[in-house]
C-alpha cells in the first residue's frame, strides 16, 4: 500500500518531524505546528468481493491537514451562505445543501488526478468548487447572476467545471452518464478514471444496474460512489432499499464501505479506487456512509422522518469537520491558531463572494436564446408569440 | 373569405395549362438501397474521425438488427462497434456521457419505439446540457434507428417520433427519405456538434434509389435544415418527410394524370423546419396539404399549419390547409385495419381534390 501513500514511506524511513519551523511554544499566538506528519487509523472498511482494501491508516503532512481542513471549511461555509440566500429568497427554486457530507467530496478530490472526471447529482455546490470553480462562480450560479459558472442559466443543480459534468437534476441519470465518461477514458486510453456519485435514494434506480452491467462487461474505469446519507428525500434507507449494503449492490462488481465522515478514509479509499481501476480491473462500487444535516432540499425542514436529536447527535459525535479538527489538533499536526486563521479567511472569502453574488447583474436578456445549439441552424428562435422573435446568440467562443 | 387568386375553378384550369414536370432529379448513376447508403455514411465517418463509434443492440457481431451496420465490426473491431445489452436507458446514458467527454457516439436504437425507455437521456441529458452549462458542455451525438410504422408489428412497435423529438429545443431532428438523403444527412448529423435524432424507416431500408457519383463520394454531405423539392408543381403543395414522401410522390403521380400538378416538398429535417421553402411554395400554389405517418394531434402537420397561420403565408392560401396523417388510434395488428390507420396515396389524392375544390365547408367539420 505504500505505493498509494508516498509520504508513508518517508515516515517509515525516519524522515519525520524535521520541518524547519519554529517549534510550538506555549504562547499567546502559536502559529506553527510541532509535527510535519502524522499517521491516523481509519475505521475498518467493509469489503465486497475484494481480498484487500484501501490503506487502513492515513499519513497526513501538516500541509495536507491544513488544505483538507480549509476545503472542508469552505464547503460548509458555502452551504451556510446558500441556506441564508435561499431564506432571503435570492436563491430560487431548489437548493440542496451538502452540509454534513463534506468529507466525501473533499477526501475524494484530494486523491483525484488531473485526468480524472466526476459527475454527481444535484447536491453539487461543494463538488463544483472543489473541481476548480471559484466560490463566486458557485454562489453566483445559485443567485442566477452572470458571474455564475453557468452564467445563471443552470441554477443550483446544473453546475459544471473542467472534468466536472454536473450537477444533474434527474435522480440516477448521472450514473450511466458517468459510465460514459469512463467509456471515453478507456476509448482514448488516457488513463483517467470517472467517478459517478449518487445517493442512497438513487441507488434503487434501474438505470444504475444497467450502468453497472455494462461497466463490468466492458471493464470501464468507473467508480460508482454511493453517498449514503440515510435518507432519500424523506424515506430512510431501511424503508427504500431491500438491501442497505450499498457497497455490495453491484453484485459482480467489487465494493468497499467507507466511513464517509472521515476525510482521510475517503481519500485513502479513492486512492485505492484509482489504483484498482487504472490496473484494468474494471469498475468499483464505493459506499460512503455519511449524513446530511439539512432537509433534502430547502423546502424540507427534515424533521418529519427523523428526530432533531438524531441530527444533533451526529453533529456532536461524527461531524466531519469537528472530528477532523480534533484529530489534527490532538496529533499536534496543526495548531488552533492556524485553523482559526483558516476559518477567518474562509469566512471572509465566502462572505465577499456572497455579497458579490447578490449584487451582480443577471446576464443580458439576449442570452435567453444564447447557446441553445453549438451550431445553430434556426433562422429565428421563437419567443412567446410570433411578434416577439428571438435571435440565437453565441456566447461562448466556438472552436 | 377573400381569395388571393382567381376563383378556384378558374385558377385550377389556368394552372393546369402551366403544368410543369420535375427537373430536380440529378443524373442517375447507380441504384443504392437506403440501408447501404446509411452504412456508407457511418463507414466513411468512422474512417474520417476516430472519435466516431457505434453502440447499440446487435450492431456488431449480428451486423445490426436491420443490417445497417453490416461489416463495420469486422472492419473497426470491438473498440468502435459495440454490442450493448438490451438496456436502452443505460446505453443511451453511457453514449451521452461519452459525448460529454468529447467523443462522437452513434447510438442506435433497434427501433425508436425503444427510445422511450431512454427518452430522459435524449431530452434531459443530451438536448439541454449545452444550454444549461452556458455552452460549456457540447453534446455531439447521433441517436438513430428505424422510426414509425413497419408492417404487421402492432401498436407498441409502430409509432412515429418526429413530433415527439422535434418538440424539444436543443435537438436537431432529421427524417430522410431517399438513399441520397440518408447518406448526406447522416454524415452531416455525425459531423454536427449538437445532438441529432435521426429517424429512419424500416420499409425504406430495402428500397433502391439512384445515387449520383457526387452522392457516392465520401465528401457528400447535405445541409441539415434544408428541405428538398422532390417534384415541382403549381396547383398544390404537399409537405412530407421520410416514408410519407413516398406516399405523397405516388399521389402526385396520380394527380398529374388528372391534370393537377403537385409540388412535393421533402422536409428532410423536421427541426429546424425549413419553413421558407414551404412558404415560397404556398405563394406559388396557394394550397397546402401536409402528409405524415404520425398521429395528428400536436404533430408535424399541426406545427406547419400553425406556422402558416402565424405568417404571411396565410394570405396566400385559397383554402384551409389539410393534414393527412396516421389515424388517431394505436396501431392495430389486423392487415385490413392497419391499412386504414396509415395514409396511402389515395388518401392524399382525396385530400388534395377536396382542398382544391374548397370543399372544406362541407367535409371538414373536424
Amino acid at each position: 500500500m505504500s505505493k498509494l501513500i508516498p509520504s508513508a514511506a518517508k515516515l517509515l524511513s525516519g524522515a519525520t518531524i524535521s520541518k524547519s519551523t519554529t517549534p510550538a511554544v506555549i504562547a499567546s499566538k502559536t502559529s506553527y505546528s510541532t509535527k510535519s506528519e502524522s499517521t491516523f487509523e481509519i475505521k475498518p472498511y467493509k469489503l465486497h468481493k475484494l481480498e484487500k482494501g484501501p490503506a487502513t491508516s492515513a499519513t497526513l503532512t501538516a500541509e495536507d491537514a491544513l488544505q483538507l481542513y480549509e476545503k472542508l471549511a469552505v464547503l460548509r461555509r458555502i452551504e451556510t451562505a446558500s441556506g441564508n440566500l435561499y431564506k432571503e429568497k435570492i436563491i430560487r427554486g431548489f437548493c440542496h445543501l451538502y452540509s454534513g457530507q463534506e468529507a466525501v467530496a473533499v477526501g475524494m478530490r484530494a486523491a483525484l488526478r488531473d485526468v480524472d472526471s466526476v459527475i454527481t447529482a444535484y447536491r453539487c455546490h461543494g463538488w463544483t468548487h472543489l473541481m476548480g470553480v471559484s466560490v463566486l462562480g458557485v454562489l453566483s450560479e445559485l443567485t442566477g447572476r452572470r458571474t455564475g459558472c453557468s452564467r445563471g442559466k443552470g441554477g443550483s443543480m446544473h453546475l459544471y467545471g473542467r472534468n466536472f459534468y454536473g450537477g444533474n437534476g434527474i435522480v440516477g441519470a448521472q450514473v450511466p452518464l458517468g459510465a460514459g465518461l469512463a467509456f471515453a477514458h478507456k476509448y482514448r486510453g488516457d488513463g483517467g478514471v470517472a467517478f459517478a456519485l449518487y445517493g442512497d435514494g438513487a441507488a434503487n434506480q434501474g438505470q444504475l444496474f444497467e450502468a453497472y452491467n455494462m461497466a463490468k462487461l466492458w471493464d470501464l474505469p468507473c467508480v460508482f460512489v454511493c453517498e449514503n446519507n440515510g435518507y432519500g428525500m424523506g424515506t430512510s434507507v431501511d424503508r427504500s432499499s431491500a438491501s442497505t449494503e450499498y457497497y455490495a449492490r453491484g453484485d459482480y462488481i467489487p465494493g468497499i464501505w467507507v466511513d464517509g465522515m472521515d476525510v482521510m478514509a475517503t481519500r485513502e479509499a479513492t486512492r485505492y479506487a484509482i489504483e484498482y481501476c487504472t490496473s484494468g480491473k474494471g469498475p468499483l462500487v464505493m459506499e460512503m456512509e455519511t449524513y446530511r444535516y439539512s432537509g433534502h432540499s430547502m423546502s424540507d425542514p427534515g424533521t418529519s422522518y427523523r428526530t432533531r436529536d438524531e441530527v444533533q447527535e451526529v453533529r456532536q459525535t461524527r461531524d466531519p469537520i469537528t472530528s477532523f479538527k480534533e484529530k489534527i489538533l490532538a496529533s499536534d499536526l496543526v495548531t488552533a491558531d492556524q485553523l482559526k486563521e483558516i476559518d477567518t479567511r474562509v469566512r471572509k472569502e465566502v462572505d465577499e463572494a456572497t455579497k458579490q453574488a447578490k449584487s451582480e447583474a443577471e446576464v443580458g436578456l439576449e442570452e435567453l436564446s444564447g447557446d441553445i445549439y453549438y451550431n445553430n441552424l434556426e433562422h429565428v428562435i421563437r419567443g412567446i408569440h410570433p411578434g416577439a422573435p428571438l435571435q440565437h446568440v453565441e456566447v461562448v467562443a466556438r472552436n | 373569405m377573400a381569395l388571393k387568386s382567381p376563383p378556384v375553378l378558374f385558377g385550377l384550369l389556368a394552372r393546369i395549362s402551366r403544368r410543369t414536370f420535375s427537373t430536380s432529379n440529378a443524373l442517375a448513376s447507380k441504384p443504392v438501397t437506403v440501408r447501404d447508403a446509411l452504412n456508407q455514411a457511418i463507414d466513411e465517418e468512422m474512417e474520417r474521425d476516430d472519435k466516431v463509434f457505434v453502440l447499440g443492440e446487435e450492431v456488431a457481431q449480428y451486423d445490426g438488427a436491420y443490417k445497417v451496420t453490416r461489416g463495420l465490426w469486422k472492419k473497426y473491431g470491438d473498440r468502435r462497434v459495440i454490442d450493448t445489452p438490451i438496456t436502452e436507458i443505460g446505453f443511451a446514458g453511457i453514449a451521452v456521457g461519452a459525448a460529454f467527454a468529447g467523443l462522437k457516439p452513434i447510438c442506435e436504437f433497434m427501433t425508436f419505439n425503444f427510445s422511450m425507455q431512454a427518452i430522459d437521456h435524449i431530452i434531459n441529458s443530451a438536448a439541454k446540457t449545452f444550454y444549461m452549462s452556458a455552452g460549456g458542455v457540447p453534446v455531439p451525438i447521433v441517436f438513430r434507428g428505424p422510426n414509425g410504422a413497419a408492417a404487421g408489428v402492432a401498436a407498441q412497435h409502430s409509432q412515429c417520433f418526429g413530433a415527439w423529438y422535434s418538440h424539444c429545443p436543443g435537438l436537431k431532428v432529421i427524417m430522410p427519405y431517399s438513399s441520397e438523403d440518408a447518406k448526406g444527412l447522416l454524415k452531416a448529423a455525425i459531423r454536427d456538434p449538437d445532438p441529432v435524432v435521426f429517424l429512419e424507416d424500416e420499409i425504406l431500408y430495402g428500397l433502391q434509389f439512384p445515387m449520383s457519383d457526387e452522392a457516392l463520394s465520401s465528401d457528400f454531405v447535405l445541409p441539415i435544415g434544408k428541405a428538398k423539392i422532390e417534384r415541382e408543381g403549381s396547383h398544390i403543395t404537399l409537405v412530407c418527410a421520410g416514408k410519407a414522401t413516398d406516399t405523397a410522390l405516388q399521389a402526385a403521380n396520380e394527380l398529374a394524370g388528372k391534370g393537377i400538378e403537385c409540388e412535393v416538398i421533402n422536409l428532410r429535417t423536421i427541426r429546424p423546419l425549413d419553413f421558407d421553402t414551404i412558404a415560397r411554395s404556398i405563394a406559388k400554389t396557394h394550397h397546402l396539404i401536409t402528409v405524415e405517418q404520425g398521429w395528428p394531434q400536436s404533430g408535424i402537420g399541426a406545427e406547419i399549419c400553425a406556422r402558416v397561420m402565424e405568417s404571411s403565408a396565410f394570405f396566400e392560401l385559397d383554402a384551409p390547409v389539410w393534414r393527412v396523417t396516421g389515424a388517431d388510434v394505436p396501431m392495430p395488428y389486423a392487415r385490413s385495419l392497419e391499412t386504414l390507420a396509415l395514409p396511402r396515396p389515395p388518401d392524399v389524392v382525396a385530400a388534395a381534390t377536396s382542398v382544391l375544390a374548397n370543399k372544406i365547408a362541407n367535409e371538414a367539420a373536424i
